[in-house]
């Protein structure tokens, strides 16, 4: 790339910037140094896409993996939700679904859209691209660390993936993999398959804690020059406090793996009651880390939607503190509501009682957070773009998730709703937000960003309405079906006599789903045809305020090649009263006029 | 290294980012083992005969890993001494002693093991003694991934390279040390 050039031309069409370099021209200096080496020479295919240690590049690896896993999960539940509307027929493109199938299918669909879709999409993929950008630096702080991570996560997903191709198939005990199910071959059927799974969570978690150290470490550690605390756009605040969140809660889990591991492979008994184990010690230790869990993935699409708002609201993020101290908040509650999901394993009902209280007070910042979110709204010039509609979208049905949460909060209610499909209903509207709405509010908000193209409008609006009344299509009579006693992970809802009559609303989400499903190729059409003819994005096509905007779309590797941004006030001071402009990028130095 | 990133030598808290680096990955360390020995002490609490079972551990040896590992923890911290001095030399002469030290710890623990497997107290013969074999065996892994990355360190250090580093994997071998304070008396002492 021709830095010299590219410089040249920033300085002469944008005055702003000038003034910038000029202050910044020490930093300029040091970026030639730093960069000096890979600007005189082409990469190599290997070595700029596969072994990249550009965040961007990494970003850009997890994003696809993450696509490419989202696939495959959508096909398993296509073709377990195939079973259940049609149970025994033959499904199109899959075959026959057997009880063994059926069971590997539903268990690898959660932990893949859980860990191998929302984690790497939201917190890697997002992570990975917008943390330097955003404030202001060249590259993360361990950019060699952060390919290793993606590295060790691309074996866990080949790993996973292997599982399924050993002999007995893939493991079926569920993604909660609760013992003695789990740890003994006698019961899963899937020696094999079993020890495949567990050694790939394994890497997975490996991989996210190399990727945390490094996301928290370079928010602490690499702001530009005048970022302050409260300088930071909220979706790099929320991706960190995911980070730590995740830190702080899967340890107790790795140290659970590596029994789980021994248990099923050398033969020792620590959730084997025979021989002195305990198997609720499993679900301490999976939910433990289980519930932040939640909150990892929440947090990440909680700030896109934040950062999506702002922009097409073109107001300020209404009370950015106190947004701030709820997420923190949220963080230290949610490790304190783990057992809600054990309220049936046999534990004392007065910790239930306890357990009770807390899982319903984190509700509160949880609602808190939405009401503020529709304080920004509030007044504001909304433009209904696409990556508008989906951030709105995360606010209504993520609203239902919360809601249908209290029930199951509630021990007593839960005693009844337990594993029945009213859970599945509730987690799935909450994970479905985070995972898809959010990924897709981000994704058209930063693809200009990305590919320096813009997404066809027309086909992006198309898609988010036949994935939205599809997706409700989809889980709301699974409410009504787990309200009428449907319980989960059954092959075939034929042999129970009292269920067997609500076999159209069966078929209803069923076909639901192959709708959604298909409405995704609409995605993937846009996405391809936008990269191929879409309409050049320019730095700042949402006159958004934040750093990323002021690069290059696609910005080259360094970022700013010419000199990294300084930064002057917080990220969301949009229709500023007395300014010409209704924004006011981060890097404007104060009495300048605003740029363009 | 030419291409280290600019982001790398910022430091907005005043923390070397390495030195911030290193205090998250203690932290996750923290709950790591922390998670292990939670599990087995609510085991212990509620199984009163592990006691029984505790009671073939050798304290000796126990003891004399104790001993070795604190020696060495002192040793790290004369090679930071020297390190902020800045004499590579000296610093990596104490760094490789710090490693002879974790090399001792793993020799003691592979001579106990041996007699104690050869006396049926395997990793499968009851609960106690497959907590033995997890944390102490986790532990020792811990050992083992300091001392390699100490001697390519000690290596850096030699040449008057990435003096800062000495301090990191002091920080490091600390820790390993102080989860050792925590398996001695649990596993050993407690009967």
């Amino acid at each position: 790339m021709d830095v010299a050039k590219q410089g040249a031309a920033r300085v002469g069409d944008d005055p702003l910037n000038g003034i910038d370099m000029a202050e910044a021209g020490s930093v300029t200096v040091d970026t030639h140094e730093a960069h000096g080496h890979e600007a005189h020479h082409e990469q190599s295919f290997w070595s700029k896409y596969v072994f990249s240690t550009d965040h961007k590049m990494i970003a850009m690896q997890y994003m696809f993996t993450g696509i490419v896993m989202a696939l495959i999960g959508g096909y398993m539940s296509y073709a377990f939700r195939m079973q259940l509307a049609f149970p025994g027929e033959s499904v199109p493109g899959y075959g026959l679904v057997s009880q063994g199938e059926y069971n590997a299918l539903v268990t690898n669909h959660g932990t893949i859209m859980i860990f191998w879709v929302a984690m790497p999409m939201l917190i890697a993929a997002f992570g990975n691209f917008l943390i330097p950008l955003m404030i202001g630096a060249d590259d993360m702080v361990f950019p060699r660390i952060n390919r290793l991570s993606y590295q060790i996560f691309f074996i866990s997903a080949v790993v996973l993936i292997a599982s399924f191709f050993v002999p007995g198939g893939g493991f079926g005990g569920a993604w909660t993999a609760y013992p003695p199910l789990s740890a003994n071959a006698q019961y899963n059927l899937t020696p094999l398959g079993a020890t495949f799974w567990i050694v790939a969570v394994a890497l997975e978690f490996v991989a996210f804690l190399l990727g945390g150290i490094n996301f928290i470490t370079t928010l602490m550690n690499s702001r530009a020059p005048g970022m302050k605390m409260y300088d930071i756009p909220m979706v790099l605040w929320m991706i960190v406090i995911a980070s730590i969140l995740f830190m702080a809660s899967v340890g107790p889990l790795i140290a659970g793996a590596v029994m789980l591991f021994m248990d099923q492979v050398i033969g020792t008994g620590f959730f084997d009651p025979n021989r002195g184990g305990d198997p609720i010690l499993w679900q301490h230790l999976f939910w433990f880390f289980g519930h932040p869990e939640v909150y990892v993935v929440l947090l990440p699409a909680m700030g896109i939607v934040a950062d999506v708002i702002c922009t097409f609201a073109r107001k300020k993020l209404f009370n950015y503190k106190l947004i701030l101290f709820t997420v923190f908040a949220t963080g230290i509650i949610s490790f304190f509501v783990w057992a809600h999901h054990q309220f049936v394993a046999g534990i004392d009902p007065r910790m239930a009682n306890v357990f009770t209280v807390t899982t319903l007070i984190i509700s509160i910042p949880i609602a808190e957070m939405l009401f503020l979110y529709i304080a920004t709204l509030y007044g504001g010039s909304i433009q209904l773009t696409t990556p508008m509609l989906w951030a709105l979208a995360f606010i209504a049905e993520f609203l239902i998730g919360g809601v249908t949460g209290i029930f199951l909060g509630a021990s007593g209610a839960d005693i009844y709703f337990h594993d029945t499909y009213f859970v599945l209903a509730h987690f799935h509207y909450t994970f479905f937000p985070i995972a898809i709405i959010g990924f897709y509010a981000g994704i058209t908000y930063w693809f200009p960003k990305m590919f320096g193209k813009m997404m066809n409008e027309a086909l992006g609006k198309i898609h988010f309405w036949g994935t939205i009344i599809a997706f409700n299509c989809i889980f709301i009579p699974l409410f009504i079906l787990g309200a009428a006693g449907q319980h989960r992970r059954i092959y075939n809802f034929q042999n129970f006599p009292d269920l067997a009559g609500l076999q159209d609303m069966r078929v209803f989400a069923t076909m639901a789903l192959i709708v959604m499903l298909a409405f995704q190729v609409v995605f993937l059409v846009n996405f391809v045809m936008s990269l191929i003819k879409g309409k050049p994005a320019g730095k700042n096509p949402w006159k958004a305020n934040t750093l990323e905007w002021t690069a290059e779309s696609p910005p080259p590797h360094g970022n700013w090649p010419e000199g990294l941004p300084n930064c002057y006030r917080g990220p969301y001071e949009y229709s500023v009263p007395g300014r010409e402009e209704d924004y006011w990028p981060q890097n404007a130095p104060p009495d300048t006029a605003p740029a363009e | 290294m030419s291409t280290r990133p600019i982001a790398t030598t910022r430091s907005a808290t005043g923390i070397p980012t390495g030195k911030l680096a290193v205090w998250w990955v203690v932290g996750s360390e923290i709950v790591i083992f922390g998670g292990l020995l939670a599990s087995y002490v609510m085991h212990r609490l509620g199984h009163p005969e592990w006691a029984e079972y505790a009671s073939h551990t050798n304290p000796w040896f126990g003891g004399i890993n104790t001993f070795v590992l604190l020696t060495s923890s002192l040793s790290a911290v004369l090679a930071h001494h020297a390190a902020e001095h800045g004499d590579g030399k000296k610093a990596a002469k104490w760094l490789v002693g710090t490693c002879f030290g974790g090399l001792i710890f793993i020799c003691v623990k592979a001579v106990e093991w041996t007699i104690e497997i050869q006396h049926g107290y395997t990793i499968t013969a009851n609960g106690f003694w497959q907590f033995y074999y997890t944390a102490a065996g986790l532990h020792a892994m811990h050992v083992i991934a300091g001392c390699v990355i100490m001697l390519i360190i000690a290596n850096d250090a030699r040449k008057g390279l990435e003096l800062h580093r000495v301090e990191l994997i002091g920080i490091y071998w600390h820790f390993v040390d102080i989860v050792w304070i925590f398996l001695f008396p649990l596993l050993y002492i407690a009967k």
